[in-house]
């Protein structure tokens, strides 16, 4: 913190209150319907709300596409984590690797960035459509694909439609990450080892550590929330629900079931996943990296 | 000799990389200037056809028929307003109470610290519904300020904001005091000038955030004088090739923007001297 500050005074709170205003009107108070709702259950009629203490928690836990949707929210982070971290180092060092057009590939690789989730999934749609999508063929023809029926084809659609755009920004973190690391560490290292393979895992690789564990976060949230929009656009959960992330499950009890105490219930419970995580990686990852 | 090797191969393995990411988008781009028929019967096109003018022209200005209600160029104000609302609203919120939470003692900074960052692990996905009836309440669904304030409800600028200035040397208020600056000229005549690039970098993020939002403009707004861009392709008809040529004309301005304010953006976001 600063050393120098200004008193506390009441023109702390004018600077505070625009974003404070926002968050409670817009963001707090939804989350307090939230609870109300995941504890309360309307009737039939809509008429009236009851108390059911945790009901709709044991309901959810007891619903097999709840634990379908959740087998499917983990595979899906965990590959499209590994996937993207992977490809967006590799072409990272690559890039870092050239000593001319450094700049060049840093345009051309960033802008797939900023393009919406539920574009690149209309997009992914063409090439997964039966009538004239490419990779649909190209599939078809190499095992049978078919993502209408078949649960793991919809998922190998879904990873590819969900890489894509986010290999660019593990791109652009990681490039990042490799230029700040120090020109004198580099140096030295090529003098105590020549391999430039092992020099790579031994001595950059654990300098990315920070790099890495931000991105791990990133990949899993956007894996998490910003899939929908790919989801809604590309498989809608086909086969059967077999595709669909908790947060797509939740917002169409939500909506198509109307069921608000479930799609409540559901909420709350991603809220302590993404706690959990977020509690996981301050206790267990950031203490045992090292930051340069 | 090696080193022009391994070059090489980086070159060859970036070249790959690139092609992953433009295909895709030329195949689409190719074939929204080719007839419906055309791409019925052979599929996706890799090279233009001749039909681009009358595609583009009939997607962005077809009144009444392809949407119904709404043009495509209404579609894109209405995203320009939202993504735009978003940006400046959340970017000056942000500025404000990064600085109250910077340059202030006091003995609520942890409170105050985490009410403000604890929601960022909330994401509106999580809280849609009751968002939407805090909304219709206090009528505010079919607005642009519907659209653009539930989005602005983040506190991810704050942090980058915070970040930097904690980086900004004590000695600048130390100067600005002996000058006989109060915390309102601080704040405007030497921190936000200085903030400059971080401003235009965190501008950039919440536009393009703003601009690809999907979900929540698809929930609030069921009067089609509010559509937007991206909600739009959930709502698109008409022939293959005018849906091909709105789903390219959709990606351009978000990617526009990173490519021509790339550097200001990577100079923010990472701090690049």
């Amino acid at each position: 913190m600063k050393k120098v500050q200004f008193k506390s005074s009441y023109s702390q709170y004018l600077f505070l209150a625009p974003q404070l205003g926002i968050l409670l009107i817009f963001l707090y108070w939804p989350i307090i319907q939230t609870f109300r709702d995941a504890f309360t259950m309307q009737d039939a009629f809509g008429f009236g709300t009851q108390f059911v203490w945790f009901d709709n928690f044991l309901f959810i836990f007891d619903d097999p596409a709840y634990w379908i949707a959740f087998k499917f929210t983990i595979i899906y982070s965990f590959v499209i984590t590994l996937i993207t971290a992977s490809i967006g180092l590799l072409l990272a060092v690559q890039a870092n690797n050239v000593m001319h057009g450094k700049s060049t590939y840093k345009t051309l690789l960033i802008w797939p960035y900023a393009i919406a989730p539920a574009v690149v999934g209309v997009m992914a749609n063409y090439f997964f459509s039966e009538r004239f999508g490419l990779l649909y063929h190209l599939f078809n023809n190499l095992w049978g694909f078919n993502w209408y029926e078949s649960v793991f084809d919809s998922y190998i659609y879904l990873i590819i439609a969900g890489s894509w755009k986010q290999i660019s920004a593990n791109f652009i973190f990681f490039l990042a990450g490799l230029q700040a690391i120090q020109r004198s560490v580099i140096e030295a290292s090529m003098i105590d080892c020549k391999n430039s393979i092992r020099r790579f895992w031994t001595i950059t690789f654990p300098l990315l550590m920070p790099t890495t564990f931000f991105l791990i976060i990133i990949n899993i949230t956007y894996a998490f929330f910003d899939t929908f929009g790919i989801i809604d656009t590309t498989t809608i959960g086909a086969p059967s629900g077999e595709t669909r992330t908790l947060v797509y499950k939740a917002y169409m009890d939500g909506f198509r079931g109307l069921d608000l105490g479930s799609a409540g219930a559901q909420s709350i419970m991603m809220m302590f996943i993404v706690l959990f995580i977020t509690i996981f990686q301050f206790r267990y990852i950031e203490g045992k990296i090292h930051y340069n | 000799m090696t080193r022009l090797i391994t070059s090489g191969f980086s070159h060859f393995i970036l070249f790959i990389g690139i092609l992953i990411m433009i295909v895709p988008v030329w195949m689409i781009f190719a074939s929204s200037t080719h007839t419906g028929l055309t791409i019925n019967t052979h599929g996706l096109q890799m090279f233009l056809g001749d039909s681009f003018y009358e595609n583009y022209m009939r997607v962005l200005l077809y009144q009444g028929g392809f949407f119904k209600e709404i043009t495509a160029l209404k579609m894109f104000l209405n995203s320009f307003i939202m993504a735009t609302g978003v940006a400046i609203l959340s970017v000056i919120t942000s500025l404000m109470a990064a600085y109250a939470l910077v340059y202030y003692r006091t003995k609520y900074a942890t409170l105050l610290f985490w009410i403000i960052f604890v929601t960022i692990l909330v994401p509106l996905e999580l809280r849609i519904f009751p968002t939407y009836s805090v909304m219709a309440e206090l009528n505010l669904v079919n607005s642009y300020f519907g659209l653009i304030v539930p989005i602005s409800a983040s506190a991810i600028a704050t942090l980058f904001f915070r970040q930097f200035y904690k980086t900004v040397p004590d000695e600048l208020l130390e100067s600005a005091k002996l000058d006989g600056a109060n915390t309102w000229r601080f704040f405007v005549d030497f921190l936000v000038p200085l903030s400059k690039t971080m401003i235009v970098a965190m501008l950039i993020f919440m536009f393009v955030f703003g601009y690809n939002q999907y979900l929540w403009p698809l929930l609030v707004t069921s009067s089609e004088q509010y559509w937007t861009v991206v909600m739009g392709l959930k709502m698109m008809s008409g022939s293959i090739v005018h849906r091909f040529a709105f789903v390219l004309m959709s990606m351009v301005p978000p990617i526009l923007i990173i490519i021509v304010l790339q550097k200001h953006f990577i100079k923010g976001v990472f701090q690049d001297k």
